[in-house]
């Protein structure tokens, strides 16, 4: 037999090897199958930064047919389920237990006031504690208050005018659906965790059964051992990433405005970089139980917190902003969301993939020269 | 690659080999050389951290070499590891069987590694998988196989493309008699059929009569070699049987002869004392004539036999003159605790009746029913997955019983109130204790735990250091320790609170013959003491020690007696023998209807 | 409790003690991840927009959208990246992400302003994060209302007749770090205790030296104690050394009762330590027990609260928070930091943490003996 055709051998057999651990170990499967589908149920029905149906606490403190008219505004809108309070002290007192999250004073003098101008007859308090909700509702009622002024103000002849009306236009993402950028961020976190989780504690399993050294005596080279490691847990993460692919786009309706070859050649690269964290943290923690620790410190942690896939990169502090240039996820998040919402856009996919690719070529030379195949 | 039959398939020279731990320096090795014979089984013998495991993994270019040069194949390690890694065959400790594969796809694994051509493998399946008797297992996956088989299938896997050299590290360690010598006979086979050369090491000194060629390390350093024979024939004539006429009281007379100034070593077989003495005696009568110069006048009623000499004994005395050599204080013996008489005296401190476990559809433990009385050394012996364990874990109370009576103290322990666990002490087959914890911690917890208070607490630690001569490693975490004296916290802790009733299970696996030494008599003295103590081992000579002994198969008690009885039965006066007629007249009968 | 040996909890207590604090990876699970959760989500962790990259695309003539460009170009929330000169250049400006929001003034933008009283401004914003975009959003429309407000003041202008006051309570100026770093006590509480557990019995099963300890005449339930105590001590610690970085570091009001949060806190630890010792007890592996502990904090923490609110959720999965117990310690912990909140007041939220507590702690004991592997 040749050479070429025994190291196919040699390769062919483990990745069998690997496949048939894959489905028998339970872990792995949880890793690569059930967390999936947990995390993306979860964050494409579970996580929703938009607020609707805002408990909002009314107070009328003299009903009239103004206020009544203006009340009426929050029962017919789909952001608020207005509360009526008797009296400030039960508003108030709902405020503070929490029952609702903000509270509208329509004060006694509100239809008297009404054409007097510049008073303020109607106040808004809002729980601030959650600073982003606390925004949301601000500008919903600040919104809603406009709307109103302008109908109430129509009705009766009076042009209410407002200087400089902003015409707003929100791009790729006109509805503002907050599922439309998570689920597809998800996918980085989806494949980390089977690129980089799931590959440490594999080979660190290896380590620590024994396994690892009847590999090392036999007559297969470091490079034929690392890529049977790589090429199983390659294609378990593309299938991670397609079926994340096939839920985004059928259940949970994102569309897809890149294309398709696109988005899985950025995958793919992301899953060479993820593949080589996971392979050299399992050269450094050869337990399973320092592998494991390891791998969501380093890789999952930062694909959460630090990539953008939730929290805005440009508003953190510059130095956790720099911290973000090492982390892979961040630019496959640029990248996911770029594809998925707004299109093959050059300008944004050739840095991002670029970086991977730099990011892949040191990680893959820092992982041939750190193994090799002995023991000390 | 042919193999050259004139030149040595592995030579090794002036190999050295440092380990830095962090605040030490250990010299696994130092200044190694030998050269072994094409197509023999050389053994690698030593105790613990002689730095066996670390050479074979040197020859197996898994570590690099410090100092020296290891030729294996006519290649050097240090520049061919690769080519050297295929044409050897290397079975670690450990050796790496995928738990969640099965016999055959492990098989397939290593057929792939090693470059076994497809066409050649049905065939050497089929014949390594009939050596090892794994034939009907082939589906079944290897982590649901016992340890023996494991063992086997480990070997099939290394000898899938008959390698020219082939390493074992401890191959047989925690491996029943049975499957021992199924192993060995594989080894041989493959030895005269191909002209394999092998490298073995083993803790087992009676495997050690097996090999051709003997390489003796002691603290990484080459104490001796040669031929078995080489080793035993200086110890003719210092090796004899001798048997008390009066009944009873084999370990008093264990401890007569041990404490005789001319005995080197004495040891109980069955209901005899094998001795060894320190110089050549001509004739029994020559004994006698030491006996009355030690003025034992009750050693007058002895009877004496000359034996041929073991290989053990050669260990023994090889080893001893190495420690001698070194000054070193007289081993404290093994003050006896006092036990409290308690009103179970009379009663046995063991009875099990009719005792079944089951674990769904699977039978461990099938009916089963012994007694054990107070103060004896009951053995429980048996194949690997013969229930010795469930029986153990459910004599302690970590079981539920699914059927039948079981008292240990007079208690079921399933149920009994806490403090009736104080009775029992347990040391598990593993060594089982907070390893990050020191020596001294482990003792402080164990005996808070075990709620002994105050002065009687400080005594009982101030024992348990002295006996088992623990003081230079108090501080050290005691996962750091080496084996034997893991195994000795590890009992240590077990009979701090003074138990009853001892649970031993396995508690000499993978310790080297002189720890078992020094603990079997540890284990005597507590038996004189009072202490009914109940063992579980692989080893032969252990099963010996026993005042009872109880043979399982499948569940089941094949046979139930003193050493000698057993041996009586079954019709052959080596109990490895013996135990081996037994567990096979158990299979004929199975297959028969 | 005669039957219960204090001697004997105590020596268990430090056994654990020791285990985890002499084993450097162990001691590294107490301390390593919450100072690197404490800092990643203390600065990383924010909904507030900072210097958002603006683009103008002027087109008009007059002075009042220099006006207006020179209200957004002194706001630390936005920073003026570019000024276009042709619409082609808006679209892949937002494409290639180098502006979050573009701001299209008409050419008739002032001189209709002047002649008619209003006008209108174009506002393009990158939507690729919803909740960027709405910020952004809000954020420009402040910064236009105050704009109107003023120009109708100095112009005496019809505006509109009555006004609109907004307070925000606890948080008067929505920093979200308020938000999020007392949330972060919460979240490091939980994920110490847990971790710390949830290893321990999994471990000692590991090593055997668990049915070591079950032949003593240690009870389950001095075992459960003895196991519960580090974690306990351990994570009050801890949330206090944290408790004092959030006021002194972060700057985050602590306007509440001290011992009304550190009640609480207790049983919130012992649901934690409760839900991993019960991890522990049904995993045989340290590996099992460190994926269990994973797969209940991922979720734990996502549906808490933390960072999204549950009034957002759907009712199925709403329904599912109510065994998370971060979720009722958040509110605990906000509660007494920003608002104040008397125990009367928090006892909905800490009744439900006892509950979880009790059931997870008496679960695990049972395990402890009747789980054989």
């Amino acid at each position: 037999m040749s050479g070429m055709s025994l190291k196919w051998m040699r390769i062919r057999g483990l990745i069998h090897k690997e496949f048939l651990q894959i489905i028998r170990d339970p872990s792995s499967i949880s890793i690569a199958f059930i967390l999936p589908v947990i995390l993306l149920l979860i964050f494409g029905y579970g996580v929703n930064l938009d607020a609707k149906h805002i408990k909002i606490g009314i107070v009328q403190q003299q009903p009239s047919a103004e206020s009544q008219d203006f009340v009426s505004h929050f029962h017919q809108n789909d952001y608020f389920t207005p509360q009526t309070f008797e009296n400030l002290a039960q508003g108030k007192q709902a405020m503070q237990t929490g029952k609702i999250k903000a509270l509208l004073i329509l004060q006694s003098n509100f239809a008297a006031d009404f054409h007097q101008p510049g008073t303020a007859p109607v106040q808004l308090l809002v729980n601030g504690v959650d600073s982003n909700t606390a925004n949301l509702i601000n500008g919903y009622v600040q919104g809603t208050w406009q709307t109103w002024l302008i109908a109430y103000g129509a009705e009766r002849g009076i042009r209410v005018l407002q200087p400089v009306e902003t015409v707003n236009r929100i791009w790729f993402n006109a509805q503002v659906n907050s599922r439309y950028f998570l689920v597809p961020g998800l996918i980085a976190i989806i494949m980390t965790l089977i690129g980089a989780l799931l590959t440490s504690l594999v080979v660190a399993r290896e380590w620590e059964r024994g396994t690892m050294e009847a590999l090392l005596v036999t007559p297969i080279s470091i490079q034929e051992l690392l890529l049977s490691k790589v090429i199983p847990y390659f294609i378990l993460g593309m299938g991670g990433m397609l079926l994340s692919l096939v839920m985004a786009l059928f259940l949970f309706d994102v569309p897809l405005r890149g294309s398709l070859w696109l988005l899985f050649l950025s995958s793919a690269l992301f899953l060479w970089v993820a593949l080589s964290m996971g392979i050299l943290i399992s050269t450094v923690g050869k337990t399973q139980f320092v592998a494991g620790q390891i791998a969501i410190i380093v890789t999952f942690l930062p694909a959460f917190l630090l990539s953008g896939f939730i929290f805005d990169i440009g508003s953190t502090p510059l130095f956790i902003q720099a911290v973000t240039h090492i982390v892979p996820a961040r630019y496959f998040v640029a990248l996911l969301q770029t594809e998925f919402l707004a299109g093959d856009i050059l300008w944004v996919l050739v840095p991002n993939l670029l970086a991977l690719f730099v990011m892949g070529i040191i990680l893959t030379l820092i992982v041939l020269k750190k193994s090799h195949k002995r023991l000390d | 690659m042919t193999v050259m039959t004139s030149s040595s398939p592995l030579i090794i020279k002036g190999v050295s080999k440092q380990f830095t731990l962090p605040g030490r320096v250990i010299d696994a090795l130092s200044d190694v050389s030998f050269d072994i014979r094409p197509g023999q089984v050389t053994g690698l013998i030593g105790a613990d951290a002689a730095g066996k495991t670390t050479l074979m993994r040197l020859i197996a270019g898994l570590l690099t070499l410090d100092k020296g040069s290891i030729n294996v194949l006519g290649m050097e390690v240090a520049e061919a590891p690769l080519g050297i890694q295929s044409v050897i065959g290397y079975m670690p400790q450990q050796f790496g069987l995928y738990q969640d594969l099965t016999v055959l796809e492990n098989l397939r694994l290593y057929a792939d590694l090693q470059g076994l051509a497809q066409a050649q493998r049905p065939e050497r399946f089929e014949k390594l998988l009939a050596m090892s008797g794994l034939a009907p297992f082939g589906n079944r996956l290897a982590g649901n196989l016992s340890g023996g088989m494991k063992q086997k299938l480990g070997l099939a896997c290394t000898l899938l493309k008959s390698p020219d050299l082939l390493l074992l590290d401890e191959p047989t360690v925690g491996v029943d008699p049975v499957s021992r010598r199924e192993l060995w006979q594989i080894v041989y086979q493959a030895v005269e059929e191909q002209g394999m050369s092998v490298l073995l090491s083993t803790a087992y000194l009676d495997e050690a009569e097996r090999c051709h060629d003997i390489k003796l390390l002691h603290e990484g350093r080459l104490l001796a070699q040669g031929p078995p024979q080489h080793f035993t024939r200086p110890l003719n004539n210092r090796t004899f049987l001798v048997s008390s006429r009066a009944p009873g009281g084999k370990r008093q007379l264990k401890n007569q002869m041990a404490a005789q100034p001319w005995v080197q070593d004495a040891l109980i077989l069955g209901d005899d004392i094998r001795i060894l003495t320190r110089e050549a005696l001509q004739t029994p009568n020559e004994f006698l004539h030491h006996n009355t110069v030690a003025g034992q006048s009750k050693l007058h009623d002895l009877k004496i036999e000359a034996v041929e000499a073991r290989f053990e004994d050669a260990f023994v005395d090889l080893l001893n003159q190495q420690t001698e050599s070194a000054p070193q204080s007289d081993p404290p013996t093994l003050d006896t605790p006092e036990i409290i008489a308690s009103e179970f005296d009379d009663r046995p401190a063991i009875e099990v009746d009719q005792l079944v476990c089951r674990f769904g559809d699977f039978v461990a433990v099938d009916h089963l029913s012994f007694k054990v009385q107070r103060g004896e050394i009951f053995g429980l012996l048996g194949a690997n997955g013969a229930g010795k364990t469930t029986t153990f874990r459910m004599l302690c109370g970590l079981l539920p019983a699914t059927e039948g009576h079981l008292q240990v103290a007079g208690l079921n322990l399933r149920h009994a109130r806490a403090q009736a666990r104080a009775k029992l002490g347990y040391m598990s087959q593993k060594f089982s204790l907070y390893g990050v914890m020191s020596v001294a911690q482990n003792l402080a917890f164990y005996s808070k735990v075990y709620g002994l208070k105050g002065k009687k607490r400080q005594q009982r630690m101030e024992w348990a250091i002295e006996t088992f001569e623990l003081q230079h490693l108090l501080k050290q975490p005691s996962r750091d320790l080496p084996l034997g004296f893991k195994q000795r916290l590890a009992m240590a802790c077990a009979l701090m609170h003074e138990p009853d009733i001892l649970f031993l299970d396995e508690p000499t696996s993978g310790v080297d013959p002189m720890g078992r030494r020094d603990f079997w008599n540890k284990i005597n003295a507590l038996a004189e003491a009072g202490v009914t103590i109940m063992v579980t081992t692989h080893f032969m000579e252990e099963a010996e020690y026993c005042d009872r002994m109880a043979i399982m198969a499948n569940g089941r008690i094949m046979a139930l007696g003193t050493p000698a009885e057993i041996k009586q039965e079954a019709g052959h006066s080596v109990m490895e023998e013996a135990f081996i007629r037994i567990i096979e007249a158990d299979k004929a009968a199975e297959t028969k209807p | 409790m005669a039957w219960l040996s204090w001697a004997r909890i105590w020596a268990l207590t430090i056994k654990e003690f020791r285990v985890l604090l002499q084993d450097k990876r162990a001691r590294f699970v107490v301390i390593g991840p919450p100072i690197i959760q404490l800092f990643v989500f203390g600065y990383a962790a924010t909904f507030d927009l900072k210097q958002a990259p603006v683009a103008i695309f002027n087109q008009d003539q007059g002075i009042i959208s220099q006006e207006i460009i020179g209200h957004l170009a002194g706001s630390d929330t936005f920073e003026i990246v570019a000024q276009l000169h042709h619409q082609r250049e808006v679209a892949p400006l937002i494409d290639n992400k180098k502006a979050l929001i573009i701001l299209n003034f008409p050419s008739d933008f002032s001189s209709r302003l002047q002649e008619t009283g209003t006008t209108q401004l174009q506002v393009i914003v990158d939507g690729r994060n919803s909740n960027t975009a709405l910020l952004a959003q809000n954020d420009i429309m402040q910064v236009i209302k105050t704009f109107n407000e003023q120009w109708a003041q100095a112009h005496q202008l019809n505006q509109a007749p009555v006004s609109l006051v907004q307070r925000n309570w606890f948080n008067e100026n929505l920093k979200s770090n308020w938000f999020f770093v007392p949330g972060i006590v919460a979240l490091i509480v939980l994920v110490v205790s847990l971790l710390v557990t949830a290893l321990s019995v999994a471990r000692e099963r590991e090593e055997g030296t668990f049915d070591q300890l079950l032949v003593t005449p240690a009870v389950p339930l001095e075992i459960l104690i003895g196991k519960s105590l580090p974690g306990l001590m351990i994570g009050l610690l801890e949330s206090n050394i944290i408790i004092l970085i959030a006021v002194f570091w972060f700057d985050v009001p602590f306007r509440g009762e001290y011992f009304l949060l550190q009640f609480a806190l207790i049983f919130f630890l012992l649901s934690a330590i409760g839900v991993g010792l019960m991890i522990s007890a049904l995993s045989t592996t340290q590996q099992q027990a460190l994926l269990g502990a994973f797969m209940f904090m991922v979720p734990a923490v996502i549906l808490s609260g933390f960072a999204t609110p549950i009034d957002n959720m759907p009712d199925v999965i709403q329904w599912l928070t109510y065994v998370d117990p971060l979720r009722y310690f958040l509110v605990v912990v906000r509660g007494v930091f920003l608002q104040d909140l008397s125990l009367e007041t928090l006892w909905p939220q800490i009744w439900p943490m006892m509950l979880i507590a009790l059931f997870t702690l008496s679960s695990a004991a049972w395990l402890f003996r009747h789980r054989n592997a």
